[in-house]
Order: structure tokens, then C-alpha cells, then sequence
């Protein structure tokens, strides 16, 4: 057999006296995709920095074609010949496609950047990818699912042969994600050897041909993916198999507690109607962009609706997608954030009572199981699981009647998943409501007691628990 | 039409900003038929001049998420030295003061640089204190006295004002600053990777760019022509002393603003800062004309910098709700 690409052996690497991979192996083939799992917190990303040269192994080799190499530099990395889709969109929005496919790398003639050449390769590539947008397209201006391509493209112009695709579903929608994918196989029938990073099962199924898994910094397992299952991936990923991954409890749905009429607001949602009963877990299906966020914005009361009632007296809290940037105030401390919505309770008269913020985070910190040295931790420094629960601790402790979550497991671990999941079920069967917006359909059948499907701003679905499927929720969330 | 509707923001900006100015061109000229006359224009330029320059290089330093805030210090500091230099060696000639003026601001730019670089201090503090630090050191040069006309040698004060084909020698200067800058900006690989930096600082490390190594580069550029302009400066107005061009500073950054630079860092274009500082200098010559007192102009110059940022603004909401229908 031939021997592979890249070739990983025994890499490690320590952050001060934190040990971020205690020696992990990884191959990559040549016409091969290969998903890299593992939980956060696992070595992954760690990985991609030192594969782009950005971190520089402790120990450890790299080879590739069979020669040992060294990545000093992201420069280094691209000479080599490897590109890296970024899970956070790593592009410069103010410049053009083509630019952004040649920085750091602009053909130059006589000192000059020579434009006409760049725009040249530059519309070859994206021809080559099939893209829909064109060369001088300000890269501002176009879709998430679109920058990826242009990740990829510049990898494509760089003469990549191993590319990294860390996490690039998270925030694609269905149709985007196959185009993404289109685009993966073909490189992969091209001979390129691909790395795909991502935390869903089904993509990883459907996409790579190989799985490698880490955890707590090490290689626990590597393989066909002909010869495991999903149960088996994740109890290596873990290292304990999880029992039930959407822990749903039964619940008794009691009286009304929301009612919505005709709610619309302008280019983004139009005539939005239904009920949320006592105990009841609301699922909100639908792609990217159906509008499922702006309704959220609206029934919390951040935006304003042009048409329609919402009528009830409940207390609605909404835990937003964007954790860090809408969620938390990321330098203050777990108990700071969990005070925020709560100082009238904190600070009667005004002062804020000290003793009686901490106590309220520590008893949050122990319901949830947030995992942190204590109340005073920033919550920068928390794992994006652990951030989610204080999110989530911060509304609860409010008591409201509905809480209305949005996008509440995307990118956290399985473990603080089934957490989420845990604590979503208890507070509605305490008699509350939960309306839960999710583009993973797992976890919307799995959860929900009733499901509503959105599409381009519309309700195009309302399915009781029995009669949903995964079937008919696409169906009802596709355009087809 | 078309070609309109086909232009970038920054081009569709910096055609509404020369029409701007010649608009206001036209409307003083049809009060004072003189102020469109060739030889006022060209002093309209004359007194432009060093506010090009500076502002190209205040450009550099705000692209890549900077802000030089001690320009006008470190001017005064080199024309003061440029000025001392002249009366210790009055025979010298003008190149050597030109060489040494250039490379003491590109110093003191260095030193911004430095800190911005390797301490990872925040830009405006660190500007801030040099500004000072700077100013400080000029009187500790001079012990607070003034370095006056009769203290310099002939050359020194002939070399701005000389003609040539009807434009100062600082105009000169300016064209050439602004046609490299602009042919530069465009097309030089140093300059795009300072575009890129600014623009998306995570983006082009992976690239493999020195963010902090472009900021430096940033700062020493528009230390080295401030520098240089302090000499022009001392030459221009015949006298050197510690509180020259105080607050300049301030109007270098409005226009760069005026001029389309975003002062978040990554877009601005050459043409747009020459265009937003002839539109400053435009005004500031109209003023006195039309009857306004100079004490106006400050609050000119802010509405202007207030329109042009709320400009800005709303196309920036308006092409965001293009791309929401689309969606």
C-alpha cells in the first residue's frame, strides 16, 4: 500500500505547564478524507496551529511524502502545500475574492503587484470550484458558506495538497453544507488528502472514508469508517459510553402561557402564529437565514415586531446563539455574569450585595455541573460548554417561565451536550416552557414535544413529537 | 451610469469628494472671482502641502489599527533640530538638514513603533505619552527659546519657497508623496499586506504576515515624514520654537477621516486622503474670504468629520440590507 501523505508521529505540546497533546499520531492519505473527534478541549485545534505553523511541536515528527519536515511559519505551512479552511472564517472582508485567494502571496512583476495575473488565477480557481460569486467580489459582502470557498480556493491557488476543514458546517445551512461537501469530494478525487474536523455524526458518515479520535491530548483510536458506528465513536470520545444523549423526561403540558398572532416584521419573518403550553418543549426547525433568530430577537423584546400580538404575562429569557459576543461579557467573572439579569434580587437599595452574588453562582455552578476552579473564574477562560452554562444559569436564575434557547449546543462537547439537554428537560417539567431553535435534527426530535418548521421567514410545519420525522422536517424546511 | 453603480464605496467616496470640493471651489469663486484664479489655487496648495504628507502618513499607521497621535510633536521636535542644526552649521546646506530631519523622525516613529510592537501597548497610549515626551524634549533642547528668521542660513528658508513651473517646492513635494503613495498603495506587495493586517489581524497572521512587524514599518513611515515636514514647516514659517503645530495632530487624523480611512483600520485610499485634505484646505482658505472667523474652522472641520462618519454609516446599513433580502 502506498505509504501516506502526512504522516504524524508522536506529537506533543505544552502551553506553560498545561499539556495541550501528550503525543498523538495522525495519517492522512492521499484521495482520502479523514475526520478528526474528539470533545473540546481534546488537542484538535492544537493540532491545526502547529500542521499551519503557527505553534511549534515540543517533541515529536512530522512527515510528509515520507520526509521529515519542519513548519516554522504560516508561510511555511503554505509552501508545503497546506491549506486550512478556518472554522472562524479567517478572510478579509474589505478586500476583493481575488485578493484574499493571493495575501501575503500577490504575483508581482517588477516589484509591482501584477492584478491582472491574480485576477486571472483567481477566476480559474473559483471556475474550477464552480462558485457563484466572481473574482471581484468584495468578500464583505457575501454568505458565510461562501467565504469557506474562498478558504478553500486560496488553498486551491496555493497548490495545496493537504487541506484542513476545521469545522466548517457549524454555521452552514443544509443545501450550503452540500455544496461544501461537493466541492470536498471532488478535491478528495483530485488525489488531495483532507482533514475534516466537525462534531456531527451524520456528516462524518456521509463525508470522510477514514476517522481518527483524540482525547485529553491523545490518539485513542484510528480506522475505516466502514468498520465502527456512531455508538462506538463516541464512547472513544469520551471514554465512557454516554447512556442517553438527549435525556428527555415526560412532562404533563398544562395551560397556555404564550400565545402569537400574526407576528411580522419586515424582511425577516411574516405571519408567525402559535401557542406554548405549561411543560412543553417547542422545537423550531429550519435552515440558516428562515428567520428562526430574528422571531427569538422579537419575542424577548430586543427587536420590535411591525405586525402581530404576542400575548401572556410570562417572563420570556432568551439564551442567544452568538454565547460569547450576545451571551456573556467574556472578561467578568462566572458570578458577574450570572448577576447581570439579576441585580434588582442583588443589589437592593442599589449596593450589591457581595456574599449573596457568590452564593447564587456557586449554587449555579453546582446545578449545572459548570466546571471551573470557582464563582471568580473569568469566563473567557471557560470551555465553550462551560460558557453555555452560565449563559444558561444567568436566565434560570431569574426564574422565568420560558426560556427560549437559541443554537444551545452548537460547538460544545457531547458531554456538556447531554448537560444542556438535562437541564432544558428538568426546567420544563418543572411547569415551564421552552421554545428550542436548533438546525441539528437530532436534537430537535429528540427534544421536542411538538415541532415548528420555518422557511425564508414563513411557518411552513407544525409536527406533533409522534408524527416527526426527520423526513418531513426537511421536507417542510427545503425549498424542493 | 453604469460604471457608477460598478464602482467600490471608496471610489464612489472619492468622486463625491472631489466633486465636493470643486463644488465649493465654484460656489466661493462666484462671490471672489480671484479665489479660483491659477495663483491662488496654487497657495490654496502651497498651504496643503504639509497636511497631504502628514495625512498619507497618519493613513498608514490608522490601516493597520493605529493612530499616531504625537505627528505634530514629533514635527516640531525635528524642526527644531533641523533649526539648530542650520544655525550651528549654516553653511551645510539644505540636504544634510533634509537627511537629518527625515531619519530623527523616522526615530522617533520607530520608538512608537517599537512600543506599539514588541510591549503590545495600546496605540493611542502610546502616542499620547510621546506626545508629550516629545514636546518636553524640544524645550529641553532649546530651554524655551524661539530659533528665528535671522538665525538661518539663506538656503534653508529658499528651499520651500523656490518655483518651479508656477508651485512651490513643498507643493512639489506633496504631488510627488501623493502620486507614489497612490501608485504604491495600489500596487506594492508591502502595502497590501499593511491592507490585510488592518483589515483582519487573525486572517494575516495565518498568512503569515508580522502584524506587529507592519505596524512598526507604519509608524516609521509616518514618523520619517513627519520629520521631514518639520523641517519644511520651520523653513516655511521661518521660525522654530517649542509650541510649533500644536494640535496639528488632530487635523491630520480628520483628514484622513474626511478622506474615507475607517478608523477601525484595514480601508482608506491614497487619492481619498489627498482629497480629504484639499477639501480641509480648500475651507480653511475660503473662511476668511466669505467673512468667517478662523475660530469657526475647528467647528467646521467637526461637522464635516461628523457628516463624513454618518455618511459612511449609512451606506454601510444600506448594503447590509441588500444582502438581507437576498438571503
Amino acid at each position: 500500500m502506498q505509504a501516506p501523505l502526512l504522516r504524524l508521529t508522536g506529537i506533543r505540546k505544552s502551553f506553560g505547564g498545561v499539556r495541550a497533546l501528550a503525543g498523538v499520531d495522525l495519517e492522512l492519505r492521499r484521495g482520502s478524507i479523514t475526520a478528526l473527534l474528539g470533545e473540546n478541549g481534546a488537542g484538535k485545534s492544537t493540532l491545526v496551529k502547529i500542521l499551519t505553523g503557527v505553534h511549534q511541536p515540543d517533541g515529536g515528527t512530522v512527515e510528509l511524502d515520507e520526509r521529515a519536515i519542519r513548519i516554522p511559519t504560516p508561510t511555511a505551512a503554505r509552501d508545503l502545500g497546506i491549506g486550512v479552511v478556518h472554522q472562524e472564517c479567517l478572510v478579509f472582508d474589505q478586500l476583493t475574492v481575488a485578493e484574499n485567494l493571493f495575501v501575503n502571496a500577490h504575483p508581482a512583476r517588477r516589484g509591482l503587484v501584477d492584478w491582472r495575473g491574480l485576477q486571472a488565477r483567481a477566476s480559474a480557481a473559483l471556475r474550477e470550484l464552480g462558485a457563484d460569486f466572481g473574482a471581484n467580489t468584495p468578500v464583505g459582502s457575501l454568505s458565510i458558506a461562501q467565504k469557506h470557498v474562498v478558504q478553500i480556493a486560496r488553498a486551491l491557488v496555493n497548490e495545496s495538497r493537504v487541506l484542513i476543514l476545521d469545522e466548517p458546517t457549524a454555521s452552514l445551512s443544509q443545501r450550503e453544507c452540500a455544496e461544501l461537501f461537493r466541492i470536498a469530494r471532488k478535491l478528495r478525487d483530485a488525489g488531495r488528502a483532507l482533514l475534516f474536523i466537525t462534531h456531527k455524526f451524520d456528516e462524518i458518515f456521509e463525508l470522510a472514508d477514514r476517522y481518527a479520535v483524540f482525547r485529553d491530548g491523545a490518539s485513542v483510536g484510528e480506522g475505516s469508517l466502514d468498520s465502527t458506528n456512531r455508538e462506538a465513536l463516541i464512547r472513544l470520545m469520551v471514554g465512557r459510553p454516554v447512556e442517553q444523549l438527549f435525556p428527555k423526561q415526560e412532562a404533563r403540558i398544562g395551560p397556555e402561557l404564550l400565545r402569537v398572532e400574526g407576528l411580522g416584521r419586515s424582511g425577516q419573518f411574516e405571519d408567525i402564529g402559535f401557542s406554548l403550553r405549561r411543560g412543553e418543549i417547542l422545537g423550531i426547525y429550519g435552515l440558516v437565514g428562515a428567520g428562526r433568530t430574528e422571531l427569538a430577537q422579537v419575542l424577548f423584546g430586543v427587536e420590535r415586531a411591525d405586525r402581530g400580538r404576542i400575548s401572556g404575562s410570562a417572563d420570556i429569557a432568551l439564551v442567544p446563539e452568538d454565547r460569547q459576543g450576545q451571551g456573556s461579557i467574556l472578561p467578568f467573572s462566572i458570578a458577574a455574569n450570572i448577576a447581570l439579569p439579576n441585580l434588582r434580587a442583588l443589589a437592593p437599595r442599589g449596593w450589591l450585595r457581595r456574599r449573596r452574588e457568590q452564593e447564587l453562582a456557586q449554587h449555579w455552578i453546582q446545578a449545572l455541573g459548570i466546571k471551573a476552579q470557582g464563582p471568580s473564574q473569568a469566563v473567557q477562560s471557560l470551555s465553550g460548554g462551560n460558557q453555555q452554562k452560565v449563559v444558561i444559569a444567568k436566565w434560570l436564575a431569574r426564574k422565568p417561565a420560558v426560556l427560549i434557547l437559541d443554537e444551545p449546543t452548537k460547538g460544545i462537547d457531547v458531554g456538556a451536550k447531554a448537560a444542556v439537554h438535562a437541564v432544558t428537560s428538568e426546567f420544563a417539567a418543572a411547569g415551564n416552557a421552552v421554545i428550542l431553535i436548533s438546525s441539528e435534527l437530532p436534537e430537535i426530535l429528540a427534544m421536542s414535544d411538538r415541532v415548528l418548521v420555518m422557511r425564508r421567514g414563513r411557518l411552513t410545519g407544525e409536527f406533533p413529537r409522534a408524527g416527526a420525522t426527520r423526513e418531513n422536517l426537511l421536507r417542510a424546511a427545503s425549498d424542493a | 451610469m453604469n460604471s457608477w453603480r460598478h464602482a467600490t464605496d471608496t471610489q464612489r467616496r472619492d468622486v463625491s469628494l472631489a466633486f465636493l470640493t470643486l463644488l465649493l471651489v465654484g460656489l466661493v469663486t462666484l462671490e471672489f472671482p480671484g479665489f479660483a484664479a491659477p495663483r491662488n489655487l496654487a497657495s490654496v496648495l502651497d498651504d496643503t502641502s504639509i497636511l497631504i504628507m502628514l495625512a498619507l502618513g497618519q493613513m498608514l499607521v490608522i490601516l493597520v489599527r493605529g493612530v499616531d497621535l504625537s505627528v505634530a510633536a514629533n514635527l516640531a521636535l525635528c524642526g527644531m533640530l533641523a533649526a539648530s542644526f542650520n544655525r550651528a552649521f549654516p553653511g551645510a546646506g539644505v540636504w544634510p538638514v533634509l537627511l537629518l530631519s527625515l531619519s530623527a523622525g523616522a526615530m522617533l516613529g520607530a520608538f512608537n513603533g517599537l512600543l506599539v510592537w514588541k510591549l503590545r501597548l495600546p496605540p493611542i497610549v502610546v502616542t499620547l505619552g510621546t506626545m508629550s515626551v516629545y514636546r518636553g524634549v524640544i524645550y529641553l533642547l532649546s530651554r524655551g527659546a524661539w530659533v528665528n528668521e535671522n538665525e538661518m542660513s539663506a538656503a534653508f528658508v529658499a528651499f520651500t519657497r523656490a518655483r518651479l513651473l508656477g508651485l512651490s517646492t513643498l507643493s512639489w513635494l506633496a504631488i510627488a508623496c501623493a502620486v507614489a503613495a497612490v501608485l504604491l498603495m495600489r500596487r506594492s506587495r508591502l502595502a497590501r499586506n499593511l491592507y490585510a493586517a488592518g483589515g483582519n489581524p487573525e486572517a494575516a497572521a495565518y498568512s503569515g504576515i508580522d502584524v506587529g512587524r507592519m505596524q512598526f514599518i507604519a509608524y516609521v513611515v509616518c514618523g520619517a515624514i513627519a520629520g521631514l515636514c518639520g523641517y519644511l514647516w520651520v523653513a516655511r514659517f521661518a521660525v522654530a520654537y517649542t509650541d510649533i503645530a500644536l494640535g496639528f495632530e488632530l487635523q491630520v487624523i480628520a483628514a484622513c477621516l474626511i478622506g474615507g480611512v475607517a478608523i477601525t483600520g484595514g480601508v482608506g485610499s491614497a487619492l481619498g486622503v489627498v482629497l480629504g485634505c484639499l477639501f480641509l484646505g480648500v475651507i480653511r482658505s475660503s473662511l476668511p474670504l466669505v467673512g468667517v472667523s478662523a475660530f469657526w474652522q475647528m467647528f467646521i472641520n467637526g461637522l464635516v468629520i461628523l457628516a463624513a462618519v454618518l455618511l459612511g454609516a449609512r451606506q454601510r446599513r444600506h448594503t447590509r440590507s441588500i444582502l438581507e433580502t437576498k438571503a
